[in-house]
């Protein structure tokens, strides 16, 4: 009972930018709401009824006063949403060097997967000073990730994947929450993060996993078979994925998509949504097959395809990271860190950049992410 | 110009009861379940909708004796979770929808249009039944054993995955929905055919428009949300996917069309609340209200504005960044218009007559609560802080401060306002005050500990909680508790009042309106001729003049 | 009665026919006849408004699905037979026609027309909601009913099984909706048509079968939008 919080630790690179704009409407308005609490009472006591003043002097209206507390509030107001929107716009843009993380929500828990392996209930390790970036979809209702400390929230959809993204500044434990209500023991649906430091992390990482996520997904990708005709050879029945992630690509109906976490779910659970140009659609459907941690397998599996290198490298470039992860602004891991080392291999940030612009839940399509500019 | 007195103004008539009224017209519980006055309606409406009320605060209170401490010790998850969905539902369903409207409004708005009835008795008195059919379907739902999906009801949870009453509870709100669709057509009507000689638009109490304006919004809003709940119902009983992904639906567009009602619905609870403020701003200030014209168009700006922000609810629920934005910046453009309304309510007061009797309490309780409830809006609307406080207690706290610091508290203004006018007879002045005193510091200290625990992170619907959380969850049952006394009060002292209160007279408070004319309580045709209006809504000068003309004939 | 020129009220006042006597239909609530058509008339339109809402909500996720699932949707109107659609369309514009003639006839004090005229479109009203059962009969035989019972696969390619079912619940939901309505109208059509016979109407007091005329043209024009968006796509 000695410890009772009034205002939330702060532990993210968004966190002061949401405090500030939080204070300073605790500025605005409380001043506003103070000062006609105060004309109210003012007026209440100083024209009370009194025995000479049983019928009000009337008073014509002049419309400038009108105007003014129409006009003034109206700019208040847009200055308000300009100030909102542009801290929203910096919580969605993702940096391109983020960790991968995936998460996925089910009543009542939240698991979460490290690309080297490791899966973690109600737990999240993150390294401070680096941004993270979840992945995430939900197993069964609507559940919404909330890391109160970071002032970072998104909504985790059964039906797609979204994305959110954080930068811890302050090592420590903080509060896990599910706030979008989902049923009997969403109050239990809460856990914790920890952020760790690099060397510390590093430490955990090392610790044990079967495998990286993608070799566990390569597994999975033999075992449903998809490799009989995914041969990733020219004239196989199914399109080649190797340099699919993240690319445009045409289907039959001539539209174009990207290549994203989203079309890679759905390439998977319904197949004939979207065809890809030259092929037939003959590909049977994985729903209810394939579960949510399968399908994040999967899906680090075919990112990895990215490049064209064997699986082993691309665990070995997530080792690399490792390695340099005390200097997260290096441009080199970042994209390793992502998991796609692109065809190039120069680690350009544009080519992770286009997978996680594509993402269309949370990203702003006209800002393509810049390496770190929150460090 | 110069002070008047009351002496001055002899339309404070001496406390007569007129013999034959609309109370005594006809005896026997017949004649009240058949009868197709509006005022008999509005009290059939009183009985049912004060029964939920006392329903639904019975469960509030329960909840917050069970937040006393973190551990969720008091009841199981299960139960907690069909508590708060029964508070909503029975809140603001059977409660803050059709209190406002559906008594105060079916009493008082024929009157002040100098009409004996509304165009459509029977309608009204239909009215009435389906809220009860309605009603009766959320009490079976109580009774056999609850619902837990929020009253939002939202999908997949309520589809495919709760195992509680959806459907009956669904399917009681759809009724309940066509029971205020009946009465918003009938005030429509009424407003538009049924106004006395000589009453213009332009003359009309404020009143008249902020209920027309939410007429307006329950007969397009409603019919949306009764789509809604029938999709719903469809694909709970036929286990298909309208909206759960399994099998192919979105859910997201689930909570689309739920907000594209519920959103207009917020306005259909707080604009009658706003009606009454207006009326009783100007009876306890005798003066006119400050900007008439900018009062009544601020709630048809309001009901045309509130239809273009419901998705302001979804900022962290997966769309895209450019559509949030939009949804923000008209959420912005929505507060105008009550910024407008808050400023001339405090204005009117300026040089102004200003009794300190209870419902002027009430009134400046509203309007400084309604401006906090406005402000933190603003909180919400800032889609950097939404995204932190959306489904946390800082919006539970938000809207509380608008439905019950708003909404009720305006009630309780107009339920003492009108009181001596549908009994016939004065409450006691000084335990109204003390309950308006309660009221307001008990409604404080249960809510405004809820922004701050909100910020710091306790998300709403949770059964246990964090223990940092504790101290301002304690506050915070310590204020409901004041508050349970402030709203026990006055249902003892006004059924008291009923017997005993002293005799009111046509118009105890010396308010200029139509209402005040005719005699208390009103006789059953509510006038003894049709009246001819030649002045001004609150034209305090005017209305004596014709009182006193009328007198002398 | 005043005649102050400021009310709408007023205004209808000053109609002729409101003058003079008391209709025994006049309830006493209303000044005059005129007010009392002009309410209802007017309740009506507001009534005619809100089930636009209502109807335009389920449009709307009709056209998001359909967005959604084209294919599905395209292979879900193939099994509607158009032809008993468009037959059921001509009979539905018909028993508009009979019922504008109806409130025809009522303005103009002809009681048999009238009541020949509402019973026609009680008929061809019942003659639309049979064929519509004799649809939903087929439908169910063929395993077409959405949930449980649905055993309908789609030859050429199953995976449009899923929308399909999703298109025959929007098939289902709107048209028994339509059905609802047309029920309920048709009960309504019962009632008028033994007031009619009764003499209740005239052209003093025609109100209730031209509003009824108002909601059962309503009643149409939904059907007009639903038969392509069903049947047609």
């Amino acid at each position: 009972m000695n410890d009772f919080p009034l205002f939330p630790e702060s532990a993210s690179s968004v966190a002061p930018l949401v405090d500030g704009l939080y204070l300073f409407l605790v500025a605005v308005t409380g001043a506003v709401s103070l000062l006609i609490w105060i004309v109210i009472a003012y007026f209440a006591i100083k024209y009370r009824r009194r025995p000479d003043n049983e019928l009000a002097q009337e008073q014509e209206p002049p419309a400038a006063l009108e105007i003014t507390w129409t006009i003034v509030p109206l700019i208040i107001f847009i200055g308000i949403f300009v100030a909102g929107a542009y801290v929203f716009f910096r919580m969605n843009r993702t940096p391109a060097n983020a960790l991968e993380v995936y998460a996925t929500g089910r009543q009542w828990m939240w698991k979460f997967q490290h690309p080297t392996g490791q899966r973690e209930i109600n737990h999240l390790h993150v390294p401070v000073g680096r941004p993270v970036k979840i992945t995430m979809a939900s197993e069964d209702v609507i559940h919404s990730l909330w890391f109160p400390a970071f002032r970072v929230k998104a909504d985790v959809l059964p039906n797609r994947y979204r994305t959110m993204w954080f930068e811890a500044t302050k090592t420590g434990r903080f509060h896990i929450f599910c706030a979008e209500y989902c049923g009997t023991l969403h109050s239990g649906m809460v856990g914790w993060v920890e952020v760790m430091e690099p060397t510390e992390y590093q430490r955990w990482l090392a610790g044990g996993s079967e495998g990286s996520l993608a070799s566990q997904g390569e597994k999975l990708f033999e075992k449903y078979a998809c490799n009989t005709c995914h041969t990733n050879t020219a004239g196989a029945r199914g399109p080649n994925l190797a340099g699919l992630y993240g690319k445009t690509r045409t289907l039959v109906d001539g539209r174009s998509v990207v290549a994203d976490e989203n079309y890679i779910r759905e390439s998977i659970l319904n197949p004939q949504a979207k065809i890809a140009a030259g092929f037939q659609p003959i590909m049977p459907t994985f729903q209810g097959q394939v579960n949510e941690d399968d399908l994040i397998r999967l899906l680090a599996y075919v990112r990895t395809l990215g490049a064209e290198q064997p699986v082993a490298a691309a665990v070995e470039s997530q080792q690399s990271f490792q390695q340099s992860s005390g200097a997260p602004t290096t441009t080199a891991a970042p994209a390793t860190a992502a998991g796609a080392v692109p065809a190039s291999g120069t680690g350009t940030p544009g080519a992770t950049a286009t997978g996680a612009a594509a993402a269309p839940q949370t990203q702003p399509p006209a800002a393509p992410p810049t390496t770190a500019t929150n460090q | 110009m110069t002070s008047t007195t009351i002496d001055d103004a002899p339309f404070i008539e001496p406390s007569t009861r007129e013999r034959r009224n609309y109370l005594n017209d006809e005896y026997g519980v017949l004649s009240w379940l058949l009868t197709k006055d509006h005022k008999r309606i509005a009290l059939l409406y009183l009985f049912s909708v004060t029964t939920f009320f006392i329903v639904g605060g019975f469960i509030a209170f329960l909840m917050r004796l069970e937040l006393l401490t973190p551990e969720g010790d008091m009841f199981t998850s299960d139960t907690y979770n069909k508590l708060f969905t029964l508070h909503g539902i029975v809140m603001i369903f059977f409660f803050l929808i059709p209190a406002i409207p559906a008594i105060i409004g079916n009493f008082i708005l024929p009157i002040m249009l100098g009409a004996k009835d509304l165009a459509f008795p029977k309608l009204n008195l239909l009215s009435w039944y389906v809220y009860m059919i309605g009603g009766t379907f959320g009490v079976i739902v109580i009774i056999t054993g609850g619902v837990d999906t929020g009253w939002t009801f939202y999908t997949p949870f309520s589809t495919q995955y709760s195992n509680t009453k959806v459907f009956a509870t669904t399917l009681g709100a759809f009724i309940t929905g066509f029971s205020s669709i009946l009465t918003g057509l009938n005030f429509l009507v009424t407003i538009h055919r049924m106004r006395a000689p000589g009453l213009s638009w332009f003359r009309l109490p404020l009143f008249v428009w902020s209920i027309y304006a939410t007429s307006v919004v329950i007969m397009l809003a409603t019919p949306v949300l009764a789509i809604t709940l029938v999709l719903l119902m469809v694909e709970r009983v036929l286990q298909v996917g309208i909206f759960d992904p399994a099998l192919g639906g979105d859910p997201v567009l689930y909570q689309h069309m739920f907000w594209f009602y519920s959103h207009p619905a917020v306005y259909i609870m707080i604009l009658p609340g706003m009606a009454v403020i207006s009326e009783c701003v100007a009876a306890f200030t005798r003066k006119k209200i400050f900007g008439y014209k900018f009062v009544a168009f601020s709630s048809l700006a309001i009901a045309f504005l509130g239809f273009l922000v419901w998705a302001h609810h979804m900022f962290v629920a997966g769309m895209s960044v450019y559509s949030a934005m939009i949804f923000s910046f008209l959420t912005m453009l929505v507060a105008v218009p009550s910024a407008i309304k808050v400023f001339n309510w405090t204005a009117t007061m300026f040089k102004a007559s200003v009794s300190w009797q209870t419902p002027m309490l009430y009134v400046m309780g509203f309007i400084g609560l309604f401006t906090i409830g406005g402000v933190t809006g603003l909180f919400l609307g800032a889609l950097g802080v939404d995204v932190h406080v959306h489904d946390s207690y800082f919006v539970v706290a938000h809207f509380h401060y608008i439905m019950v610091g708003g909404t009720i508290m305006a009630y309780m203004a107009g339920i003492h306002y009108w009181w001596p006018k549908i009994t016939g007879r004065m409450y006691p002045e000084w335990w109204g005050r003390l309950s308006a005193m309660l009221v307001f510091v008990g409604f404080n200290l249960t809510f405004f500990p809820q922004f701050l625990v909100g910020y710091v992170g306790m998300p709403r619907r949770y059964h246990a909680y964090a223990p940092e959380f504790q101290v301002l969850n304690v506050l915070s049952t310590a204020g409901a508790t004041v508050l349970a006394v402030g709203y026990l009060l006055p249902m003892i002292y006004l059924a008291w009042s009923v017997k005993f209160g002293r005799i009111a007279g046509a118009n105890p408070w010396g308010a200029a309106g139509l209402e005040w004319a005719t005699t208390s309580p009103p006789p059953k045709e509510n006038f003894h001729e049709t009246p001819v209006v030649t002045w001004d809504a609150y034209d305090y000068p005017a209305f004596l003049k014709a009182m006193k003309e009328t007198q002398n004939v | 009665m005043s005649d102050a020129t400021l009310s709408h009220s007023a205004e209808h006042a000053a109609e002729p026919h409101g003058h003079g006597h008391h209709h025994p239909f006049l309830q006493h609530h209303f000044e005059d006849m005129g007010q009392q058509h002009e309410a209802s008339t007017l309740g009506m339109w507001f009534f005619v408004a809100q089930e636009i809402l209502f109807f335009g909500g389920i449009f709307a996720a009709y056209f998001i699905y359909r967005e959604m699932y084209p294919a599905a949707w395209a292979a879900g109107s193939k099994l509607q037979h158009w032809q008993i659609g468009a037959a059921n369309t001509i009979v539905l514009i018909g028993s508009s026609l009979t019922m504008a003639l109806a409130v025809w006839g009522a303005q103009q004090a002809k009681r048999m027309f009238t009541a020949w005229m509402l019973i026609l479109t009680l008929v061809l009203g019942g003659i639309f909601v049979g064929v519509k059962g004799y649809e939903y009969a087929e439908h169910i035989h063929h395993g077409q009913f959405p949930g449980a019972m649905f055993a309908y696969t789609h030859a050429d390619n199953p995976q449009l099984t899923r929308g399909i079912e999703l298109f025959m619940t929007f098939y289902f939901t709107m048209t028994g909706l339509h059905a609802l309505h047309m029920v309920i109208g048709a009960g309504l059509l019962l009632y008028f048509i033994k007031r009619t016979f009764r003499g209740d109407f005239g052209p003093e007091y025609y109100s209730p079968i031209e509003i009824m005329g108002l909601y059962w043209h309503f009643v149409d024009i939904v059907w007009i939008f639903l038969f392509p968006l069903l049947y047609l796509v």
